[in-house]
Protein backbone atom coordinates (compact mmCIF):
# COMPACT_ATOMS: atom_id res chain seq x y z
CA UNK A 1 0.00 0.00 0.00
CA UNK A 2 2.95 2.50 1.57
CA UNK A 3 4.19 1.57 -2.23
CA UNK A 4 1.55 3.43 -3.94
CA UNK A 5 2.64 7.25 -2.57
CA UNK A 6 6.08 8.64 -2.53
CA UNK A 7 5.06 10.77 -0.24
CA UNK A 8 3.20 9.10 3.09
CA UNK A 9 1.48 12.15 3.64
CA UNK A 10 -0.44 11.90 0.55
CA UNK A 11 -1.05 8.24 1.55
CA UNK A 12 -2.28 10.21 5.12
CA UNK A 13 -4.19 12.37 3.67
CA UNK A 14 -5.82 9.81 1.18
CA UNK A 15 -7.15 7.72 4.65
CA UNK A 16 -8.83 11.22 5.60
CA UNK A 17 -10.71 11.37 2.38
CA UNK A 18 -12.03 7.80 2.19
CA UNK A 19 -12.87 8.33 5.79
CA UNK A 20 -14.89 11.17 4.96
CA UNK A 21 -16.35 9.30 1.97
CA UNK A 22 -17.59 7.01 4.28
CA UNK A 23 -19.36 9.10 6.00
CA UNK A 24 -21.33 11.18 3.34
CA UNK A 25 -22.15 7.75 2.48
CA UNK A 26 -23.55 7.16 6.01
CA UNK A 27 -25.35 10.70 6.08
CA UNK A 28 -27.12 9.90 2.46
CA UNK A 29 -27.91 6.07 3.74
CA UNK A 30 -29.73 8.07 6.66
CA UNK A 31 -31.55 10.30 4.42
CA UNK A 32 -32.68 7.53 2.29
CA UNK A 33 -33.71 5.18 4.95
CA UNK A 34 -35.52 7.55 7.42
CA UNK A 35 -36.98 9.97 5.23
CA UNK A 36 -38.55 12.26 8.24
CA UNK A 37 -35.38 12.42 10.42
CA UNK A 38 -33.59 15.35 10.28
CA UNK A 39 -30.01 15.27 9.47
CA UNK A 40 -29.80 18.60 8.27
CA UNK A 41 -26.70 19.11 11.10
CA UNK A 42 -25.56 16.32 10.51
CA UNK A 43 -25.13 16.70 6.66
CA UNK A 44 -23.94 20.39 7.45
CA UNK A 45 -21.55 18.86 9.96
CA UNK A 46 -20.13 16.67 6.98
CA UNK A 47 -20.57 19.07 4.01
CA UNK A 48 -17.91 21.39 6.50
CA UNK A 49 -15.52 18.58 7.40
CA UNK A 50 -15.07 18.26 3.16
CA UNK A 51 -14.07 22.10 2.94
CA UNK A 52 -12.30 21.59 6.29
CA UNK A 53 -9.72 19.04 4.77
CA UNK A 54 -10.12 20.49 1.64
CA UNK A 55 -7.98 23.84 2.45
CA UNK A 56 -5.87 21.68 4.85
CA UNK A 57 -4.81 19.45 2.22
CA UNK A 58 -4.03 22.80 0.11
CA UNK A 59 -1.96 24.28 2.81
CA UNK A 60 -0.50 21.26 4.39
CA UNK A 61 0.72 19.86 0.32
CA UNK A 62 1.64 23.54 -1.00
CA UNK A 63 4.52 25.22 0.17
CA UNK A 64 5.68 25.40 3.63
CA UNK A 65 5.05 29.35 3.48
CA UNK A 66 1.34 28.87 2.33
CA UNK A 67 0.86 26.08 5.45
CA UNK A 68 2.24 28.80 7.57
CA UNK A 69 -0.38 31.58 6.55
CA UNK A 70 -2.67 29.10 6.69
CA UNK A 71 -2.29 28.54 10.79
CA UNK A 72 -2.28 32.66 10.73
CA UNK A 73 -5.41 32.80 9.27
CA UNK A 74 -7.00 30.23 11.60
CA UNK A 75 -5.17 31.92 14.74
CA UNK A 76 -6.16 35.40 13.37
CA UNK A 77 -9.64 34.20 12.65
CA UNK A 78 -10.13 32.44 16.32
CA UNK A 79 -9.00 35.16 18.09
CA UNK A 80 -11.28 37.88 16.14
CA UNK A 81 -14.20 35.27 17.42
CA UNK A 82 -12.73 35.09 21.08
CA UNK A 83 -12.90 39.42 21.28
CA UNK A 84 -16.11 39.63 19.83
CA UNK A 85 -17.82 37.59 22.53
CA UNK A 86 -15.57 38.32 25.63
CA UNK A 87 -16.64 41.64 27.82
CA UNK A 88 -14.01 44.14 27.21
CA UNK A 89 -13.96 47.98 27.45
CA UNK A 90 -14.06 50.52 24.67
CA UNK A 91 -10.35 51.79 26.28
CA UNK A 92 -9.44 48.11 24.78
CA UNK A 93 -10.02 48.85 21.30
CA UNK A 94 -6.85 50.22 20.20
CA UNK A 95 -4.96 47.76 22.82
CA UNK A 96 -6.54 45.33 20.62
CA UNK A 97 -5.28 46.48 17.36
CA UNK A 98 -1.65 46.05 18.93
CA UNK A 99 -2.38 42.52 20.02
CA UNK A 100 -3.41 41.32 16.48
CA UNK A 101 -0.32 42.93 15.51
CA UNK A 102 1.45 39.78 17.19
CA UNK A 103 0.00 37.14 14.94
CA UNK A 104 2.24 38.29 11.55
CA UNK A 105 4.87 38.79 13.90
CA UNK A 106 4.43 35.11 15.49
CA UNK A 107 4.14 33.37 12.11
CA UNK A 108 7.02 35.42 10.49
CA UNK A 109 9.19 33.55 13.69
CA UNK A 110 7.58 30.11 12.96
CA UNK A 111 8.37 30.80 9.11
CA UNK A 112 11.71 31.42 10.09
CA UNK A 113 12.23 28.93 12.16
CA UNK A 114 13.37 31.24 15.06
CA UNK A 115 13.03 28.81 17.57
CA UNK A 116 14.23 31.18 20.43
CA UNK A 117 11.70 34.12 19.74
CA UNK A 118 9.43 32.18 18.70
CA UNK A 119 8.63 30.48 22.16
CA UNK A 120 9.28 33.39 24.05
CA UNK A 121 7.69 36.48 22.07
CA UNK A 122 4.07 36.43 23.63
CA UNK A 123 4.73 34.63 27.21
CA UNK A 124 7.77 37.62 27.74
CA UNK A 125 7.56 40.04 25.63
CA UNK A 126 3.90 40.70 24.41
CA UNK A 127 3.35 39.69 28.65
CA UNK A 128 5.17 42.73 29.16
CA UNK A 129 4.32 45.08 26.73
CA UNK A 130 0.47 44.54 26.41
CA UNK A 131 -0.50 45.53 30.37
CA UNK A 132 1.65 48.49 29.61
CA UNK A 133 -0.17 49.53 26.45
CA UNK A 134 -3.36 48.91 28.41
CA UNK A 135 -1.92 51.60 31.11
CA UNK A 136 -1.81 53.87 28.14
CA UNK A 137 -5.10 54.06 27.64
CA UNK A 138 -5.87 55.27 31.34
CA UNK A 139 -8.82 53.77 32.81
CA UNK A 140 -7.51 51.35 35.55
CA UNK A 141 -11.72 50.35 36.12
CA UNK A 142 -11.69 46.85 34.41
CA UNK A 143 -7.95 46.89 34.00
CA UNK A 144 -6.95 43.22 35.38
CA UNK A 145 -10.25 42.02 33.58
CA UNK A 146 -9.02 43.30 30.51
CA UNK A 147 -5.48 42.19 30.74
CA UNK A 148 -6.06 38.58 31.62
CA UNK A 149 -8.60 37.95 29.04
CA UNK A 150 -6.73 39.15 26.41
CA UNK A 151 -3.62 37.85 27.43
CA UNK A 152 -5.27 34.62 27.80
CA UNK A 153 -6.57 35.16 24.10
CA UNK A 154 -3.13 35.29 22.43
CA UNK A 155 -1.93 32.35 24.31
CA UNK A 156 -5.04 30.14 23.42
CA UNK A 157 -5.22 31.67 19.44
CA UNK A 158 -1.77 32.86 18.91
CA UNK A 159 0.94 31.37 21.01
CA UNK A 160 -0.71 27.57 21.43
CA UNK A 161 -1.91 27.33 17.32
CA UNK A 162 0.74 28.34 16.13
CA UNK A 163 2.83 25.61 17.75
CA UNK A 164 1.21 23.55 14.98
CA UNK A 165 3.17 25.10 12.46
CA UNK A 166 5.86 25.18 14.22
CA UNK A 167 6.18 21.26 14.27
CA UNK A 168 6.55 22.23 10.04
CA UNK A 169 10.03 23.03 10.81
CA UNK A 170 11.07 19.31 12.51
CA UNK A 171 13.19 18.29 9.42
CA UNK A 172 12.62 15.26 7.23
CA UNK A 173 15.33 12.50 7.94
CA UNK A 174 16.15 9.32 6.02
CA UNK A 175 13.96 7.30 8.62
CA UNK A 176 11.14 9.78 8.64
CA UNK A 177 10.25 11.28 5.29
CA UNK A 178 7.08 13.23 6.42
CA UNK A 179 8.79 15.35 8.16
CA UNK A 180 6.97 18.06 9.91
CA UNK A 181 3.80 18.00 7.63
CA UNK A 182 3.31 14.46 8.73
CA UNK A 183 3.71 15.07 12.48
CA UNK A 184 1.04 18.43 11.91
CA UNK A 185 -1.05 15.55 9.91
CA UNK A 186 -0.79 12.91 12.60
CA UNK A 187 -1.82 15.68 15.51
CA UNK A 188 -4.84 16.73 13.96
CA UNK A 189 -6.50 13.47 12.79
CA UNK A 190 -5.35 11.83 16.29
CA UNK A 191 -7.23 15.57 17.67
CA UNK A 192 -10.19 16.05 15.47
CA UNK A 193 -10.64 11.86 15.37
CA UNK A 194 -10.74 12.20 19.50
CA UNK A 195 -13.25 14.57 19.23
CA UNK A 196 -15.76 12.72 16.99
CA UNK A 197 -14.59 9.48 18.85
CA UNK A 198 -16.12 10.75 21.93
CA UNK A 199 -18.90 12.47 20.13
CA UNK A 200 -19.99 9.04 18.67
CA UNK A 201 -19.28 6.74 21.58
CA UNK A 202 -21.03 9.27 23.67
CA UNK A 203 -24.17 9.02 22.01
CA UNK A 204 -23.88 5.38 21.38
CA UNK A 205 -23.28 4.34 24.78
CA UNK A 206 -22.64 7.53 27.42
CA UNK A 207 -24.80 7.23 30.54
CA UNK A 208 -22.48 8.62 33.23
CA UNK A 209 -21.95 12.60 33.16
CA UNK A 210 -18.20 13.61 34.10
CA UNK A 211 -18.30 17.38 34.19
CA UNK A 212 -22.28 18.32 34.43
CA UNK A 213 -21.65 21.31 35.32
CA UNK A 214 -19.59 22.41 32.85
CA UNK A 215 -20.64 20.07 30.02
CA UNK A 216 -23.54 17.89 30.54
CA UNK A 217 -23.21 15.70 26.86
CA UNK A 218 -19.37 14.79 28.07
CA UNK A 219 -19.42 11.21 29.64
CA UNK A 220 -17.05 8.62 30.45
CA UNK A 221 -18.40 6.62 28.06
CA UNK A 222 -17.58 8.87 25.59
CA UNK A 223 -14.22 9.93 26.90
CA UNK A 224 -12.89 6.50 27.28
CA UNK A 225 -14.18 5.26 23.52
CA UNK A 226 -12.42 8.60 22.48
CA UNK A 227 -9.08 7.10 24.13
CA UNK A 228 -9.32 4.24 22.95
CA UNK A 229 -10.14 5.10 19.52
CA UNK A 230 -7.56 7.51 19.68
CA UNK A 231 -4.93 5.11 20.72
CA UNK A 232 -5.72 3.27 17.83
CA UNK A 233 -5.21 5.88 15.21
CA UNK A 234 -2.22 6.33 16.89
CA UNK A 235 -1.01 2.96 16.53
CA UNK A 236 -2.14 2.98 12.95
CA UNK A 237 -0.64 6.26 12.15
CA UNK A 238 2.69 6.60 13.72
CA UNK A 239 4.55 4.21 11.71
CA UNK A 240 4.68 6.48 8.37
CA UNK A 241 3.67 9.67 9.51
CA UNK A 242 5.96 10.26 12.58
CA UNK A 243 9.33 8.92 14.13
CA UNK A 244 7.47 7.41 17.24
CA UNK A 245 8.61 4.00 18.88
CA UNK A 246 5.09 1.84 19.27
CA UNK A 247 5.04 2.39 23.00
CA UNK A 248 5.24 6.07 22.45
CA UNK A 249 2.67 6.32 20.09
CA UNK A 250 0.40 4.37 22.86
CA UNK A 251 1.17 7.25 25.11
CA UNK A 252 0.38 10.19 22.71
CA UNK A 253 -2.72 8.48 21.25
CA UNK A 254 -3.73 8.38 24.90
CA UNK A 255 -2.31 11.80 26.03
CA UNK A 256 -3.98 13.70 23.10
CA UNK A 257 -7.11 12.22 23.80
CA UNK A 258 -6.72 13.25 27.55
CA UNK A 259 -5.85 16.98 26.20
CA UNK A 260 -7.97 17.25 23.81
CA UNK A 261 -10.69 16.82 26.36
CA UNK A 262 -9.45 19.14 28.85
CA UNK A 263 -9.13 21.44 26.14
CA UNK A 264 -12.83 21.05 24.64
CA UNK A 265 -14.18 21.32 28.89
CA UNK A 266 -12.39 24.51 29.28
CA UNK A 267 -13.82 26.29 25.86
CA UNK A 268 -16.87 25.05 27.61
CA UNK A 269 -16.51 26.70 30.60
CA UNK A 270 -15.52 29.92 29.09
CA UNK A 271 -18.58 30.01 26.76
CA UNK A 272 -20.95 28.42 30.04
CA UNK A 273 -19.29 31.71 31.62
CA UNK A 274 -20.39 34.12 28.77
CA UNK A 275 -23.92 32.57 28.19
CA UNK A 276 -23.06 31.42 24.55
CA UNK A 277 -23.31 28.42 23.05
CA UNK A 278 -21.20 28.38 19.77
CA UNK A 279 -18.45 31.01 19.53
CA UNK A 280 -19.17 32.14 15.90
CA UNK A 281 -20.92 30.77 12.97
CA UNK A 282 -17.99 30.62 10.32
CA UNK A 283 -18.48 27.18 9.84
CA UNK A 284 -21.89 25.48 9.32
CA UNK A 285 -22.78 22.71 12.08
CA UNK A 286 -19.90 23.43 13.21
CA UNK A 287 -20.83 26.94 15.08
CA UNK A 288 -17.17 28.64 14.97
CA UNK A 289 -13.46 28.67 14.65
CA UNK A 290 -12.89 28.50 18.34
CA UNK A 291 -15.40 25.75 18.39
CA UNK A 292 -13.70 23.53 16.49
CA UNK A 293 -10.31 24.48 17.06
CA UNK A 294 -10.90 24.52 21.05
CA UNK A 295 -9.31 20.96 21.39
CA UNK A 296 -6.01 21.55 19.11
CA UNK A 297 -5.04 24.48 20.58
CA UNK A 298 -4.45 23.23 24.00
CA UNK A 299 -3.18 20.04 22.75
CA UNK A 300 -0.33 21.20 20.05
CA UNK A 301 2.12 22.76 22.17
CA UNK A 302 2.48 20.00 24.70
CA UNK A 303 2.58 17.42 21.79
CA UNK A 304 5.05 20.24 20.53
CA UNK A 305 7.15 19.99 22.70
CA UNK A 306 7.23 16.47 24.15
CA UNK A 307 8.42 15.43 20.51
CA UNK A 308 10.56 17.92 20.28
CA UNK A 309 12.15 16.71 23.76
CA UNK A 310 12.17 13.01 22.65
CA UNK A 311 12.57 12.44 18.94
CA UNK A 312 14.55 16.24 17.65
CA UNK B 1 -25.08 52.25 -21.44
CA UNK B 2 -23.79 54.47 -19.15
CA UNK B 3 -25.96 52.54 -16.70
CA UNK B 4 -24.12 49.46 -17.79
CA UNK B 5 -20.74 50.60 -17.06
CA UNK B 6 -22.05 51.60 -13.44
CA UNK B 7 -23.36 48.22 -12.90
CA UNK B 8 -20.23 46.61 -13.78
CA UNK B 9 -18.06 48.70 -11.70
CA UNK B 10 -20.68 47.95 -8.70
CA UNK B 11 -19.87 44.77 -9.05
CA UNK B 12 -16.45 44.36 -9.40
CA UNK B 13 -16.73 46.80 -6.12
CA UNK B 14 -18.71 44.89 -3.89
CA UNK B 15 -17.92 41.40 -5.19
CA UNK B 16 -13.85 41.90 -6.09
CA UNK B 17 -13.08 44.68 -3.48
CA UNK B 18 -15.79 45.46 -0.59
CA UNK B 19 -16.93 41.75 0.43
CA UNK B 20 -13.82 39.65 0.45
CA UNK B 21 -12.25 42.68 2.94
CA UNK B 22 -15.18 42.86 4.80
CA UNK B 23 -15.65 38.98 5.08
CA UNK B 24 -11.58 38.67 6.11
CA UNK B 25 -11.39 41.67 7.95
CA UNK B 26 -14.68 41.57 9.95
CA UNK B 27 -16.78 38.48 8.89
CA UNK B 28 -20.42 38.56 9.43
CA UNK B 29 -22.66 36.31 11.68
CA UNK B 30 -25.92 37.22 9.45
CA UNK B 31 -29.41 35.72 10.34
CA UNK B 32 -32.32 35.11 9.07
CA UNK B 33 -30.56 36.03 5.21
CA UNK B 34 -33.86 34.60 3.10
CA UNK B 35 -35.45 38.22 4.59
CA UNK B 36 -33.18 40.32 3.00
CA UNK B 37 -34.45 40.67 -0.99
CA UNK B 38 -34.91 43.32 -2.84
CA UNK B 39 -38.64 43.22 -3.68
CA UNK B 40 -39.07 46.70 -5.64
CA UNK B 41 -40.41 49.32 -4.10
CA UNK B 42 -38.81 48.95 -0.42
CA UNK B 43 -37.16 50.14 2.68
CA UNK B 44 -34.53 48.50 4.18
CA UNK B 45 -34.16 50.64 7.94
CA UNK B 46 -30.84 49.47 9.78
CA UNK B 47 -29.60 51.02 13.42
CA UNK B 48 -26.28 53.15 12.45
CA UNK B 49 -23.17 52.82 14.20
CA UNK B 50 -20.43 53.19 11.64
CA UNK B 51 -19.28 54.54 8.16
CA UNK B 52 -19.02 50.74 7.77
CA UNK B 53 -22.60 50.29 7.70
CA UNK B 54 -23.86 51.29 4.21
CA UNK B 55 -20.77 49.61 2.66
CA UNK B 56 -22.03 46.02 4.96
CA UNK B 57 -25.26 46.17 4.28
CA UNK B 58 -25.08 46.83 0.34
CA UNK B 59 -22.41 43.51 0.48
CA UNK B 60 -25.14 41.40 1.98
CA UNK B 61 -26.95 41.62 -1.30
CA UNK B 62 -26.83 39.52 -3.77
CA UNK B 63 -24.48 40.89 -6.54
CA UNK B 64 -27.07 40.45 -9.60
CA UNK B 65 -29.40 42.19 -7.01
CA UNK B 66 -27.00 45.23 -6.31
CA UNK B 67 -28.11 47.19 -9.37
CA UNK B 68 -31.78 47.44 -7.71
CA UNK B 69 -30.45 48.60 -4.28
CA UNK B 70 -29.51 52.02 -2.84
CA UNK B 71 -28.41 53.41 -0.04
CA UNK B 72 -28.94 56.60 1.75
CA UNK B 73 -25.76 58.43 3.16
CA UNK B 74 -24.79 61.95 4.13
CA UNK B 75 -23.99 64.12 1.06
CA UNK B 76 -21.69 66.24 3.08
CA UNK B 77 -19.36 63.52 3.82
CA UNK B 78 -19.88 61.25 0.90
CA UNK B 79 -19.76 64.04 -2.30
CA UNK B 80 -16.48 65.93 -0.88
CA UNK B 81 -15.49 66.21 -4.02
CA UNK B 82 -16.97 65.88 -7.46
CA UNK B 83 -14.78 62.90 -8.21
CA UNK B 84 -16.29 61.15 -5.11
CA UNK B 85 -20.02 62.02 -5.35
CA UNK B 86 -19.55 60.60 -9.08
CA UNK B 87 -18.01 57.59 -7.26
CA UNK B 88 -20.49 57.20 -4.16
CA UNK B 89 -23.51 57.78 -6.41
CA UNK B 90 -22.61 55.69 -9.38
CA UNK B 91 -20.70 53.04 -8.01
CA UNK B 92 -21.61 52.85 -4.44
CA UNK B 93 -24.72 52.92 -4.93
CA UNK B 94 -25.43 56.20 -2.83
CA UNK B 95 -28.08 58.57 -2.51
CA UNK B 96 -26.73 61.37 -0.62
CA UNK B 97 -28.98 63.30 1.24
CA UNK B 98 -28.47 67.34 2.58
CA UNK B 99 -28.31 67.01 6.48
CA UNK B 100 -27.82 70.59 6.37
CA UNK B 101 -31.44 72.12 5.54
CA UNK B 102 -30.39 73.30 2.23
CA UNK B 103 -33.43 71.50 0.40
CA UNK B 104 -36.81 72.01 0.96
CA UNK B 105 -37.36 68.31 1.53
CA UNK B 106 -34.32 66.67 2.36
CA UNK B 107 -35.26 63.07 1.80
CA UNK B 108 -37.24 63.67 -1.52
CA UNK B 109 -34.76 61.77 -3.52
CA UNK B 110 -35.34 58.85 -1.33
CA UNK B 111 -39.44 59.13 -2.21
CA UNK B 112 -37.73 59.78 -6.23
CA UNK B 113 -36.09 56.47 -5.75
CA UNK B 114 -38.88 54.35 -4.61
CA UNK B 115 -40.79 56.05 -7.21
CA UNK B 116 -38.57 54.27 -9.38
CA UNK B 117 -38.66 51.18 -7.61
CA UNK B 118 -35.19 50.62 -5.53
CA UNK B 119 -34.80 49.05 -2.76
CA UNK B 120 -33.67 51.74 -0.23
CA UNK B 121 -31.47 51.42 2.57
CA UNK B 122 -32.19 54.05 5.32
CA UNK B 123 -31.15 54.58 8.76
CA UNK B 124 -34.23 56.22 10.90
CA UNK B 125 -32.00 57.21 13.60
CA UNK B 126 -30.34 59.60 11.56
CA UNK B 127 -26.28 60.34 11.72
CA UNK B 128 -24.48 57.82 13.90
CA UNK B 129 -25.13 58.00 17.16
CA UNK B 130 -22.56 57.07 20.04
CA UNK B 131 -21.43 53.74 18.88
CA UNK B 132 -23.96 50.72 19.87
CA UNK B 133 -26.03 53.02 21.40
CA UNK B 134 -29.43 53.00 19.78
CA UNK B 135 -30.51 56.81 19.04
CA UNK B 136 -34.41 57.97 19.23
CA UNK B 137 -35.63 56.85 15.90
CA UNK B 138 -36.38 60.06 13.85
CA UNK B 139 -39.44 60.70 11.89
CA UNK B 140 -38.06 61.04 8.15
CA UNK B 141 -39.25 57.86 7.52
CA UNK B 142 -42.43 58.43 7.74
CA UNK B 143 -42.72 61.00 6.05
CA UNK B 144 -41.37 58.63 3.08
CA UNK B 145 -43.93 56.20 3.89
CA UNK B 146 -46.91 59.23 3.40
CA UNK B 147 -45.49 59.41 0.02
CA UNK B 148 -45.52 55.69 -0.87
CA UNK B 149 -48.33 54.27 1.71
CA UNK B 150 -47.84 50.48 -0.24
CA UNK B 151 -44.09 50.46 0.51
CA UNK B 152 -43.21 47.58 3.69
CA UNK B 153 -39.93 48.42 6.06
CA UNK B 154 -37.15 45.66 6.42
CA UNK B 155 -35.47 46.44 10.09
CA UNK B 156 -31.92 45.28 9.81
CA UNK B 157 -29.95 45.16 13.11
CA UNK B 158 -26.07 45.37 13.57
CA UNK B 159 -23.91 45.09 16.39
CA UNK B 160 -20.08 45.14 15.88
CA UNK B 161 -19.39 47.38 13.43
CA UNK B 162 -19.48 50.31 16.21
CA UNK B 163 -16.95 48.43 17.88
CA UNK B 164 -14.65 47.70 14.76
CA UNK B 165 -14.93 51.50 13.43
CA UNK B 166 -16.43 53.93 15.49
CA UNK B 167 -17.40 57.50 15.08
CA UNK B 168 -14.15 59.48 15.22
CA UNK B 169 -11.75 57.01 14.44
CA UNK B 170 -9.73 56.26 11.85
CA UNK B 171 -8.36 52.91 12.99
CA UNK B 172 -10.25 49.62 11.94
CA UNK B 173 -9.79 46.85 14.91
CA UNK B 174 -11.61 43.73 13.52
CA UNK B 175 -14.84 42.36 15.30
CA UNK B 176 -17.26 40.00 14.13
CA UNK B 177 -19.98 41.91 13.16
CA UNK B 178 -23.73 40.24 14.12
CA UNK B 179 -26.26 41.04 11.64
CA UNK B 180 -30.42 40.31 12.34
CA UNK B 181 -32.67 40.31 9.84
CA UNK B 182 -36.18 41.15 11.20
CA UNK B 183 -39.64 40.56 9.54
CA UNK B 184 -41.40 43.32 7.09
CA UNK B 185 -43.38 46.39 8.39
CA UNK B 186 -46.05 47.68 6.50
CA UNK B 187 -47.51 51.47 7.36
CA UNK B 188 -51.36 52.05 8.49
CA UNK B 189 -50.24 55.67 8.35
CA UNK B 190 -49.40 56.25 12.12
CA UNK B 191 -46.40 58.17 12.69
CA UNK B 192 -46.22 57.35 15.74
CA UNK B 193 -47.47 53.67 15.69
CA UNK B 194 -44.76 52.63 12.92
CA UNK B 195 -42.05 54.13 14.92
CA UNK B 196 -43.02 51.97 17.94
CA UNK B 197 -43.52 49.19 16.10
CA UNK B 198 -39.80 49.89 14.19
CA UNK B 199 -38.49 50.20 17.54
CA UNK B 200 -39.73 47.39 19.11
CA UNK B 201 -38.53 45.46 16.10
CA UNK B 202 -35.36 46.71 16.48
CA UNK B 203 -35.24 45.55 20.36
CA UNK B 204 -36.47 42.05 19.35
CA UNK B 205 -33.59 41.79 16.56
CA UNK B 206 -31.45 42.34 19.48
CA UNK B 207 -32.67 40.36 21.65
CA UNK B 208 -32.30 37.28 19.59
CA UNK B 209 -28.66 37.81 19.26
CA UNK B 210 -25.61 37.09 21.72
CA UNK B 211 -24.41 41.26 22.11
CA UNK B 212 -21.45 41.85 23.93
CA UNK B 213 -21.58 45.87 24.30
CA UNK B 214 -18.12 47.65 25.69
CA UNK B 215 -18.21 47.31 29.36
Amino acid sequence: MIRFFDNPVHLGLAIVIGLLMAASFIVFLLQKLNQNGDYKELSDRVKSWWVMVGVFSIALLSSPVISVIFFGLISFLAFKEYISVIPLRKADRRVLFWAYLTIPIQYVLVASNQYGLFIVFIPVWVFFLLPFRLILAKQTDGFLQSVSAISWGLMITVFAVSHAAMLMQFPVTKDHVAGGAGLILFLAILNQGNDVAQYVWGKLLGKNKIVPDVSPNKTWEGFLGGVGTTMVMSVLLYSFLTPFSFIFALFIGAMLALTGFIGDVTFSAMKRDLKIKDAGALIPGHGGILDRIDSLSLSAPLFFHIVRFFYY
Amino acid sequence: MEQKIHNILRWFFYGVVVRPILLLILGFNARHMERLKPRGAHLIAANHNSHLDAMVLMSLFKLCDLPKVKVVAAKDYFCRTPLMAWFSINVIGVIPIDRQGGADNPIQPVIDALEEGYTVIIFPEGSRGDPEQQAPLKYGVTKVLEAHPDVQITPVYMHGLGKALPRGEALLVPFVCEINIGEPITWHGDRAKLIDSLAASFAHLKSEMEVKPWQ
